[in-house]
C-alpha cells in the first residue's frame, strides 16, 4: 500500500488519492495540439458543447414529457410549451441544437476531408468520427418522434418502411421495428427509450473513443506537417513559446475555442429566439394523425442528401424495380463514408489544393453534389426535378467510384468512371422522356458503374505517401 | 485573413443550402396565392340605406330569430346546441356580436344567399339544401335587418370574443378550455362532466356528419399554420384549401387580426417572454466573445 502523509490542503489531499495534477497535466495542460490551425478546429468543441446543452436540456424535459400516443403532443406543446417555467427556452434550445449541431457535424467532416486528417494512423479518429454521426443520426430520428406531431409519424412511417426493402425478412423487419404492424404507441415508446437511454450512452461511450482515438496520432495542423510532438513539446516546455510548433489544449487552444464558441453561441441563440421554424417544423405542430397524409413528407434537412440519393432513381433497371435501386444507393450512401480512408489510394496529408491528381476538384465536386441532393431532397420530386435527382445520385455514387483513380493519379480509369457517368446521364434522360425503356442498354450500364464503384477501391494499388 | 476566407465560404455554402430548402423549397411546395385584401370584391353592395328599428321587427318577421338567438336583446335560442346542431349540423349563431366581426356587404349577401357568399356551392345544392334558406323578403327588409344587427353590434370585441363569434361554433381551442358546446365549465362531480362529455361528443358527431371531417383544433394553428396563411384562409378558405367544407366566414379585416391574436396569445403564449428574453441572451455572448477574444489575444501574443 502507498505511503500517505498528513495533506497540508484539500488539493494536496485530492492529489495524494487521484493524482489530480498528473491527471490534469494529461488531459488539458499538457497535451499537445499543433500551434497551425485555423478556426476549424474549434469545431470539436463547438460540437461537445452542443452535445452539453442537448442533454442538459433533454433532462428538463424529459421531466415533463410523456411518452404516449394520446399525451405526448399536449406534454410538449401545452405543459412544457405553455405551463413549465421557460419549458419553452429547453424546448426551442433542444430542437434548434439538434438541428445546428448537424451544420457543425458536416463542418467538422468536411474539415477532415480537406486536409486529409483521416489517413496514416488517423483512420480511426475518422471511424468513431463516422460512427457518432450515425448514432446521432439515429438519436436525431428517434427524438424527432416524439412530440408525436404530423411529420413525427410520418417520418417514421415512411423510414421505418424503408426496412422493408432488405430481401427475406424486410416485411418480418418493419414490425420488429415497430412493434406494431402500423407505426403506434409502442413504436413511440421504445424510440423514446432509445432517445433517452440507449443512444445517449452509446454515443457517449464513442466520444469517449474519439477524443482517446486522438491521443496517438494526434490532431492533424493546416499543412499536414508532420510533427515530433515530444519534442515540440519539450520546447515549448523550456519556455521556447515561438519556437515550439505545439501548444497545451489549456489554457492556449482552448483561449481561442472559447472566442469561436463565444461567435457560435450568439448564431445559436439568435435562432433559439428569433429563427427557428427551420428545426422545428410548423407541420410538426398539427398532432399525428394516420388518416390525413400530409401533402410533402420530407425529414429534417440533415438527412435530405441521403434521402434524396434513396429517391433519386426513378425507373426499373433489370429486375430491379426504381425503389430498389434507391434503396441499394441509399445504403451505400449510409456508410461509404466510413471507407474514405481506403478509397483515397494517397498516403499524402496535406489541404486538398495541395494535393495530386485534382483530389481538390473533387473535394468541391463532392460538396456542391451534397447541396444539390439536400435541396433537391426537400423539393417535390416531380417533372424535371426527379432527372435533377438521379444525375446527382449517380454523381454521389461516381464521386466515390473515381475517388481511387483519382487519388492514385490513374488517368484511363477516371476516364472510364466519368464516360461511364454521362453515358448513364444520357440513359436516364432518355428514361426520363420514356424513349429507352428497360433493356440491355441501362442494365449494362449500371452493371459496369457498379462494378467500377466496388472493384476500384479493391483493385487499385495504393499509390503510397507522395510527400 | 485566411480565417475570414474560411468563414466567407462557410457562410456563402450554408446561405445557399439553407436558402434552397427553406424559402426556395416552400415556394415550390406552397404555390403563390395573392395576399388578402377583405373587399369580398365577388358580392356586390346592397346600396339601400337601412332602418335599425325598422330592422328589429324584419328581423322577427323574416323569420330569422326561429333559429338564431339575440341574447343581447333577450331574444333565447330555441333549441340547445346539440339539439340544434342535430337539426342543422352547426349550432346557428348567436347575432348580438356578429356585426362587429363580419363585413357588413358581406352580411347583406349572406343573408340574401348563404351558398354563394359562404362559398358552399360543392357542398350544397338543391338536392342537399344548406340548413339556411335564402331571403325572400324585400330589399328595404335586408337592408334594415342589417342596419339593425349593426346598431346592437358593441363597438369593440375583445380577441376572445372574436374569435368565438367567428370560429367557435366548429373548432375547439383546448389549450383554451374552449369546446364547439361553449367554454368548459368547472365540474362539481364526474356526473356533471360525463354529461357535458356526452353533449360534446354529440355535437362534434353531429358536426362530423354535416361537414365530412371533423374541424380540427385550433390550439397551436399559430405555430402550425403561421398568421399570413390564417389571413389568407380567413379571407378565403376554398382559395387556400380548394373543396374544403370550411365556408368564408366573411370577417373584416380587423375582427381577422383579433382571431389572429387570440391564436397566438393562446399558441404562442410565451412570445413576449421570448422576445423580451433573446437580447439579453445575445448581450451575454457579445460580451462573452469579446472577453474571450480579449484573453486569446493576450495568449497567444507570446505565441508568434
Amino acid at each position: 500500500m502507498a505511503h500517505f502523509t498528513k495533506a497540508n490542503s484539500v488539493h494536496e489531499w485530492l492529489d495524494q488519492r487521484l493524482a489530480i495534477d498528473k491527471l490534469w497535466k494529461v488531459l488539458a495542460a499538457e497535451y499537445w495540439i499543433p500551434k497551425n490551425i485555423n478556426f476549424l478546429w474549434a469545431m470539436g468543441v463547438v460540437l461537445m458543447t452542443m452535445f452539453t446543452i442537448l442533454v442538459i436540456s433533454g433532462i428538463f424535459l424529459l421531466m415533463y414529457y410523456k411518452p404516449d400516443t394520446k399525451l405526448a403532443f399536449d406534454s410538449v406543446n401545452y405543459t412544457i410549451m405553455q405551463e413549465v417555467w421557460f419549458g419553452w427556452l429547453w424546448r426551442h434550445m433542444h430542437a434548434v441544437a439538434a438541428s445546428v449541431v448537424f451544420l457543425v457535424i458536416y463542418i467538422h467532416m468536411f474539415t477532415g476531408i480537406y486536409y486529409a486528417s483521416y489517413k496514416r494512423g488517423r483512420e480511426m479518429i475518422w471511424i468513431s468520427g463516422m460512427l457518432l454521426f450515425v448514432t446521432f443520426s439515429a438519436e436525431a430520428f428517434s427524438g424527432y418522434m416524439l412530440p408525436w406531431g404530423q411529420m413525427s409519424y410520418w417520418a417514421a412511417q415512411v423510414i421505418t418502411n424503408l426496412f422493408g426493402g432488405i430481401p427475406f425478412i424486410g416485411d418480418d423487419l418493419v414490425v420488429w421495428i415497430r412493434g406494431n404492424f402500423y407505426v403506434s404507441d409502442p413504436t413511440l415508446t421504445r424510440f423514446f427509450m432509445l432517445h433517452v437511454l440507449l443512444m445517449p450512452l452509446i454515443i457517449m461511450a464513442i466520444i469517449g473513443l474519439h477524443f482517446y482515438s486522438l491521443r496517438i496520432p494526434h490532431v492533424n495542423n493546416q499543412d499536414g506537417e508532420e510533427i515530433d510532438f515530444d519534442a515540440e513539446a519539450e520546447k515549448y516546455k523550456a519556455g521556447m513559446k515561438k519556437e515550439a510548433k505545439v501548444i497545451p489544449f489549456w489554457p492556449v487552444f482552448l483561449s481561442k475555442d472559447f472566442f469561436v464558441l463565444g461567435v457560435f453561441m450568439i448564431f445559436y441563440f439568435y435562432l433559439v429566439f428569433y429563427h427557428y421554424d427551420f428545426a422545428m417544423d410548423p407541420i410538426n405542430f398539427d398532432p399525428a394523425n394516420p388518416m390525413k397524409t400530409p401533402p410533402h413528407i420530407y425529414p429534417e434537412w440533415y438527412f435530405l442528401w441521403s434521402y434524396e440519393v434513396l429517391r433519386g432513381f426513378f425507373f426499373n433497371v433489370g429486375p430491379l424495380s426504381a425503389m430498389d435501386m434507391g434503396l441499394i444507393a441509399f445504403g451505400i450512401a449510409n456508410v461509404i463514408f466510413f471507407f474514405l480512408p481506403w478509397f483515397d489510394k494517397n498516403d499524402e496529408v496535406a489541404p486538398a489544393v495541395r494535393r495530386s491528381g485534382g483530389f481538390a476538384v473533387w473535394f468541391w465536386l463532392l460538396v456542391v453534389d451534397m447541396i444539390i441532393l439536400t435541396i433537391w431532397g426537400k423539393l417535390p420530386p416531380t417533372g424535371f426535378n426527379a432527372y435533377i435527382g438521379y444525375v446527382a445520385a449517380v454523381g454521389f455514387l461516381a464521386l466515390w467510384a473515381a475517388l481511387p483513380a483519382v487519388t492514385a493519379g490513374k488517368k484511363g480509369l477516371l476516364w472510364f468512371v466519368i464516360l461511364t457517368t454521362l453515358a448513364l446521364y444520357i440513359a436516364g434522360y432518355m428514361e426520363y422522356t420514356k424513349s429507352l425503356g428497360n433493356g440491355f442498354v441501362i442494365v449494362t450500364l449500371f452493371v459496369i458503374f457498379y462494378l467500377l464503384f466496388f472493384l476500384n477501391p479493391v483493385m487499385v494499388k495504393n499509390r503510397g505517401g507522395a510527400r | 485573413m485566411r480565417e475570414l476566407k474560411i468563414l466567407a465560404i462557410i457562410i456563402v455554402l450554408v446561405g445557399i443550402t439553407y436558402w434552397g430548402i427553406e424559402p426556395y423549397a416552400h415556394s415550390k411546395m406552397h404555390p403563390h396565392h395573392e395576399p388578402a385584401t377583405f373587399a369580398y370584391a365577388d358580392l356586390a353592395a346592397l346600396n339601400l340605406q337601412g332602418d335599425a328599428k325598422k330592422g328589429a321587427t324584419a328581423i322577427m318577421n323574416n323569420g330569422c330569430t326561429g333559429c338564431h338567438s339575440i341574447k343581447s336583446q333577450n331574444i333565447p335560442a330555441p333549441m340547445d346546441p346539440v339539439s340544434a346542431s342535430a337539426s342543422y349540423g352547426v349550432n346557428p349563431p348567436d347575432l348580438s356580436n356578429i356585426a362587429a366581426v363580419v363585413d357588413h356587404k358581406f352580411l347583406s349577401n349572406v343573408i340574401q344567399d348563404p351558398v354563394k357568399a359562404f362559398k358552399l356551392a360543392h357542398k350544397f345544392n338543391d338536392k342537399k339544401p344548406f340548413p339556411m334558406p335564402n331571403f325572400f323578403g324585400s330589399k328595404q327588409d335586408l337592408a334594415d335587418i342589417v342596419a339593425y344587427l349593426v346598431s346592437i353590434a358593441p363597438k369593440e370585441i375583445s380577441p376572445k370574443e372574436a374569435f368565438e363569434v367567428a370560429c367557435g361554433r366548429c373548432h375547439n381551442m383546448r389549450y383554451d378550455n374552449w369546446t364547439v358546446i361553449g367554454e368548459k365549465p368547472k365540474f362539481k362531480n364526474d356526473v356533471e362532466k360525463a354529461q357535458f362529455e356526452l353533449k360534446l361528443a354529440q355535437y362534434e358527431e353531429n358536426l362530423k356528419k354535416y361537414l365530412g371531417t371533423t374541424p380540427p383544433d385550433l390550439s397551436m394553428f399559430i405555430r402550425s399554420r403561421g398568421e399570413e396563411y390564417i389571413r389568407d384562409f380567413v379571407e378565403d378558405p376554398q382559395k387556400i384549401l380548394h373543396g374544403t367544407a370550411m365556408p368564408r366566414v366573411g370577417l373584416t379585416k380587423e375582427a381577422t387580426e383579433k382571431v389572429v391574436t387570440y391564436l397566438e396569445k393562446v399558441g404562442d403564449r410565451k412570445k413576449d417572454k421570448r422576445n423580451a428574453l433573446g437580447p439579453w441572451v445575445l448581450l451575454y455572448f457579445v460580451i462573452f466573445a469579446i472577453l474571450a477574444y480579449l484573453w486569446k489575444q493576450k495568449i497567444w501574443k507570446d505565441l508568434h
